[in-house]
């Protein structure tokens, strides 16, 4: 037992890891993907109307995955909640990523005072409970998808920073960046030539992770009833709705609270996969 | 600078920020108070002279360093719809918010220390594996979800237990706990996979240590090398975890609280943003953020007491 209690767990898996791990993750978001792109092209019912005596309907052939409380087709209401998911889950990190990544990589070029600047303004914002400050940002600015989108884009700046920062420091050591400066290229040359094409694969391992994260984020503020307003669907307020009824009608939760799992599931998946690909020692984690 | 004076210098520079961060958004943001108070159908005049009465009227900056002042003095003012004073109702709620967090730790440490030594008995095996598959499923749980599926599972199904409501200790120990169990669980089940992670790889590393070499060669069973040498060496990083959590989960259950309508801080949070209590949305951010900033920096402070290596290497990076 000594011997094999001394090797991590991880390289053994790697090199056993199956097919399907990355497959199936794959085919999901895909198909996610697929449905909220053509949402309004593959003959779906309107996902606001409401016809209340068809209310709280189970699976069906009519209704594939039933009605709401108000009647309204679920498939239809996962579909375009997908959309909205989607977008937030998009645009927030990349939002967070253009800025937190310019922090990051300025802090990590320059070193000195101004890294220590910039890494106080993250330390300030990291030490704010995220959904506090989502849950203020959001209850001020007022709900629409781009007040929320923009929130926990500005949310993701500090961690995205944290990441382009360490990996800036890593490179802006290396030869080649001595060798560009050596035969007289600017700073700016060297950073987005030399450094930044190095920090763009650590950076998209991060993005589908904070993809999930942010989706997570989306949904727990529209639950509060302080994410995106109400007649546009949304899977956290789906399942807020749908927990009014869960002894009635218990998929008008339980549906869309599975799509959201799967879809963060398999983004974590793919996220840890292209992780191990760019950075094998951490794969241990 | 001493390491500590340094540390402390930080600290309150980073309270000094987040409290004017927090200042900041709540005040410029739109949504006028005094509209709030008054009403859609009030006059200019009256809004105008309410701004004046409350001292809206005057630069923000001033009114920042007023509300400190009083802030430090424990007087974080009155919110303006029930003109409680604001200090008081986050200490009403406070207990609530402790016995979740008290009791969610536990569920979170009760499943991470059996799984993590468990796990590592034989790395890579079925148990392991199951273990590490779980964690990384429950990772993709959100709060939200985990709760509503515990209440349909334990209250709609089984009807084992209350789905919402809190009943306070006064009233019966059993009752109380009844209505804290599904909170502590829905947030115990998601904290356990870090702490088990984090577990699992300490004590794999202390496993290769001599001490255990020796345990094991005087022909211990592995169960006790594993609870009497090597989990006590390998708990550091998994209570410095649990430190960090004391503080994200002060206020950071507004979601849990929420769902099971327990009267904690976090929904009086919540609360207070949909009445746009502004004072009271103000008072209760900056509690949370100051319990988070000060308990990290208290657990930071107890790793570097206990682990001199710190105070070197940790704040540098």
């Amino acid at each position: 037992m000594s011997a094999s209690a001394a090797e991590p767990l991880a390289p053994a898996r790697r090199g056993r890891r199956i097919p399907w791990a990355i497959a199936l993750p794959l085919a999901w978001v895909t198909i996610v993907v697929f449905c909220a792109v053509t949402a309004n092209w593959i003959g779906l019912a309107d996902p606001a109307a409401q016809e209340l005596i068809l209310r709280r309907k189970p699976p069906s052939a009519e209704f594939l995955l039933g009605t709401d409380n108000l009647g309204r087709d679920m498939l239809s209401r996962i579909i375009y909640g997908a959309r909205t998911s989607l977008i937030v889950g998009l645009c927030a990190p990349a939002f967070g990523f253009l800025i937190g990544g310019a922090i990051g990589m300025c802090a990590g070029y320059y070193r000195g005072k101004v890294d220590l600047l910039l890494v106080g303004v993250i330390d300030v914002l990291l030490a704010f409970p995220a959904l506090v400050l989502a849950l203020t940002f959001t209850a001020y600015l007022g709900q629409s998808l781009f007040n929320v989108t923009l929130a926990l884009g500005i949310l993701s700046i500090p961690a995205a920073a944290r990441v382009s920062r360490a990996n800036t420091l890593a490179w802006g050591n290396r030869d080649f960046v001595l060798a560009a400066r050596t035969i007289g290229a600017s700073n700016w040359r060297i950073l987005t030539r030399e450094i930044l094409p190095n920090l763009l694969p650590p950076m998209f391992a991060f993005w589908l992770v904070a993809m999930s994260v942010v989706i997570v984020a989306e949904g727990a503020l529209s639950f509060l009833g302080l994410g995106i307003p109400a007649p546009q669907p949304s899977w956290g307020g789906m399942i807020a709705d749908g927990r009014e009824a869960l002894d009635a009608a218990p998929h008008t939760a339980l549906i869309p609270a599975g799509v959201m799992f799967l879809t963060v599931l398999s983004l974590n998946f793919l996220g840890d996969i292209v992780r191990n690909m760019v950075d094998p020692r951490r794969s241990a984690l | 600078m001493t390491w500590l004076s340094r540390q402390l210098l930080r600290l309150v520079a980073v309270l000094f920020a987040v409290t004017l961060l927090t200042y900041f958004i709540v005040n410029i943001l739109p949504g006028d108070v005094a509209i709030v108070i008054l009403g859609n159908l009030a006059t200019p005049e009256d809004i105008a002279g309410l701004r004046k009465d409350l001292g809206l009227d005057r630069p923000m900056l001033v009114r920042y360093f007023e509300w400190l002042g009083s802030a430090l003095s424990g007087d974080l003012g009155r919110s303006y719809r029930t003109s409680e004073p604001v200090a008081q109702a986050i200490i009403d709620r406070l207990p609530v918010s402790l016995q979740l967090m008290v009791m969610a730790q536990l569920t979170a440490v009760g499943i991470a220390i059996p799984a993590a030594l468990l796990s590592v008995r034989k790395p890579g095996g079925i148990f392991d594996r199951i273990s590490a598959a779980s964690a990384f499923g429950f990772l993709a749980v959100p709060s939200f979800m985990l709760g509503i599926v515990l209440i349909y599972v334990f209250s709609v199904r089984f009807d084992l237990l209350p789905a919402t409501g809190f009943t306070p200790m006064s009233e019966g120990l059993w009752d109380n706990l009844e209505s804290m169990i599904l909170p502590a669980l829905t947030l115990g089940l998601i904290e356990w996979t870090v702490l088990m992670r984090v577990l699992r790889s300490d004590l794999l590393t202390t496993l290769k240590e001599d001490f255990i070499l020796l345990a094991r060669a005087k022909g211990l069973p592995p169960w006790r090398v594993l609870l009497g040498h090597a989990l006590r060496p390998s708990s550091f990083t998994l209570i410095t975890v649990l430190g960090l959590n004391i503080g994200g989960l002060i206020g950071g259950a507004v979601i849990v609280e929420q769902i099971f309508a327990l009267p904690g801080v976090g929904r009086l949070l919540l609360g207070a943003i949909f009445n746009r209590d502004l004072i009271l949305v103000q008072g209760t951010v900056t509690f949370i953020a100051t319990s988070f900033v000060v308990i990290n920096f208290l657990v930071d402070m107890l790793y570097a007491v206990l682990d001199p290596r710190v105070r070197h290497v940790r704040f540098r990076s």
